[in-house]
């Protein structure tokens, strides 16, 4: 068996009026049916590898990659066509800015019923009858209210509990998120954290889970890819964050804030050129290891 | 002024509603609290419960309201002068809708240092990007070259740049990384030190809250059910059944570490 997809030195750049800036730099790792989560700095390159595994670089960004094999079949060698049947069916993406990737002047009950016919062929009452479940699902409070709004009535958590709930009816092989639980309080951020884990327990579906929250990955996640400057500097087993000994990961971990430990000041980042000059760790896993 | 001339932020029996009929919803219900000035305030909660309409409420971005919210000593009515933008200035939650899409950073940083009469426009947008934590190269990037992070810092850096009183921080550090969160909330305290700010700032991390407010509002349905201090938030000493819910759930999150 393969892995369920491998990404072999992955990157990608931007013509700017500096030069080319690469905002990944060859990185390699593989998913299997597991929670896999990316850690990182801000403009590390997370949301980028997420973007590039759909192919969603967009102009003048320019992808590379020796290849991006989902089953085994290179994404790379698909047409535009045969790509969009991968995005929303079997590769999903809940973006980071979700109340900025729904339409604005579609009701909110329309764009979720229209990927669910899409998907499903359904009929237009029973599209809507498991929209209104899936947003009961991820804790919307009216889902009737809901369903007739447009999303800037929506507040932050209720826009990326949408995009979650749009992104889980085409039931993917894998779901990319985004930094998806950022704006939610930890009670419904936990609910949310059921379903999915329930998908790739019970259905085999591969995570992709990119979240600055180093304590919802190392709790909920398997493994850990931890970013900087484009590149992979470390990857660990996820209950092992915390014992992660690149220098960029520790100090990472220094500066959380803990409630029943204040402190005047937060400790931060004494930053090492060296860190964006290493080569990039590999994030592969050879499907016997993990059986 | 019921608060005093000490009096940043209050708010008296303050009802927030969008539509009308059938359609309404009742996003705040009776909300009230006080921030003295150059305190720091932090608003928690459920997801949907009211949070940011409160902020949008305050600096008049959600017209249909009642009640009393006073400002700086004084009580607002419907419009809000240049003056009052002057003194406050809000960090929206969602970077993206609040930046201009065909503007790049440097346009967002200088209109707004024009509109608010400042001069050294160059020198003050350098100090600025430096200060949280943006390389200069960022400066004639458009929004859409920014990664989430990075637009977080332009929405916080052009609320800070023109030198408000007091700041609405509507999950202002839930696009950074731990440390670039630790650079940007070790500035806010900074400022707030030097310049005597007055803060209300909304985070569904309580540890964020924790470390920025000595006074913690927690929302629940479009009411505040609670207020405490963060000293019994840090002892977990909570009244209301939603607040205890909501630090279990926090402190469970930590010990499954
Ligand atoms: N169109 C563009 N032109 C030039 N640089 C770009 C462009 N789009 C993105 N970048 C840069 O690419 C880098 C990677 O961006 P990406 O969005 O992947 O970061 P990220 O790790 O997701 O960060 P965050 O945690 O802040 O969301 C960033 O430094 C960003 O500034
Ligand atoms: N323009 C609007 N029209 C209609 N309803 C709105 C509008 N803006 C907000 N609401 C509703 O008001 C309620 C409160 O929203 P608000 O954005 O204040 O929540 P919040 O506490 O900030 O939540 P979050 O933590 O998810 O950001 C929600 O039910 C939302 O749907
Ligand atoms: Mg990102
Ligand atoms: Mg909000």
């Amino acid at each position: 068996m393969t892995n369920l997809l491998e990404v072999k030195n992955l990157t990608v750049k931007f013509p700017t009026r500096h030069g080319v800036f690469e905002a990944v730099r060859r990185i390699s790792f593989s998913l299997g049916r597991e929670r896999l989560g990316i850690v990182g700095e801000s403009g590390s390159g997370k949301s980028m590898t997420g973007r590039a595994i759909l192919r969603l670089i967009k102009s003048p960004g320019i992808l590379e990659a020796d290849y991006i094999t989902l089953e085994g079949k290179d994404l790379l060698t698909l047409s535009e066509k045969e790509m969009r049947r991968v995005r929303g069916h079997r590769i999903s993406m809940i973006m980071q800015d979700p109340k900025f990737s729904l339409n604005p002047v579609m009701r909110i009950g329309d764009q979720i019923c229209e990927g669910y016919r899409l998907h499903a062929r359904a009929s237009r009452a029973e599209a809507k009858k498991k929209t209104l479940s899936m947003l009961e699902t991820v804790l919307i409070r009216d889902p009737e209210r809901v369903f007739n709004a447009y999303p800037h009535e929506m507040s932050g958590g209720m826009g990326q509990r949408i995009m979650i709930a749009m992104m889980l009816i085409p039931d993917p092989q894998i779901l990319i998120a985004d930094e998806p639980t950022s704006a939610l309080d930890v009670t419904v951020q936990k609910e949310v954290l059921e379903i999915m884990d329930k998908l790739v327990r019970e259905r085999g579906m591969g995570l992709i889970f990119i979240s600055h929250d180093l304590n919802v990955v190392s709790a909920f996640c398997d493994r850990v890819l931890i970013m900087y400057s484009g590149r992979i500097v470390e990857t660990c087993r996820a209950d092992q964050l915390h014992e992660a000994t690149h220098p960029y990961t520790v100090g990472l971990l220094n500066s959380i804030p803990q409630l029943e430990h204040p402190v005047d000041h937060l400790e931060v980042l004494q930053r090492d050129d060296a860190w964006s000059k290493d080569p990039s760790v590999s994030g592969i896993v050879e499907t016997e290891e993990i059986a | 002024m019921s608060q005093g001339n000490n009096a940043g932020i209050g708010l008296e029996h303050v009802n927030v509603w969008f539509g009308e009929h059938e359609e309404r919803v009742d996003a705040v219900k009776d909300a009230g609290f006080a921030v003295p000035f150059g305190g720091s305030f932090g608003l928690v909660g459920e997801s949907g419960s009211g949070k940011s309409t409160i902020l949008r409420a305050i600096t008049g971005l959600a017209p249909d309201w009642s009640g009393k919210i006073s400002v700086l000593g004084q009580d607002l009515g419907q419009d809000r002068g240049k003056e009052f933008y002057s003194a406050v200035q809000m960090v929206f939650q969602d970077p993206y809708a609040s930046l201009h899409p065909r503007q790049t950073v440097d346009r967002v940083l200088s209109e707004a240092l024009s509109l608010h009469g400042f001069d050294t426009i160059n020198d003050r947008i350098i100090k600025i990007l430096d200060d949280v934590g943006l390389d200069q190269s960022f400066r004639f990037r458009w929004p859409h070259q920014l990664s989430g992070g990075q637009r977080q810092r332009v929405a916080i850096a052009r609320a800070l740049i023109i030198e408000p009183t007091i700041l609405l921080l509507d999950e202002p550090t839930s696009a950074l990384d731990v440390s670039v969160q630790a650079e940007i909330l070790n500035l806010l305290t900074r400022l707030r030190t030097e310049r005597g700010l007055t803060y209300l700032m909304v985070s569904h991390d309580l540890a964020v809250v924790g470390h920025m407010c000595s006074e913690i509002a927690v929302m629940n349905d479009g009411e505040i059910v609670e207020v405490l201090s963060v000293e019994d938030l840090r002892a977990l000493k909570a009244n209301h059944p939603y607040t205890r819910q909501l630090l279990d759930a926090s402190v469970q999150k930590r010990k499954n570490e």
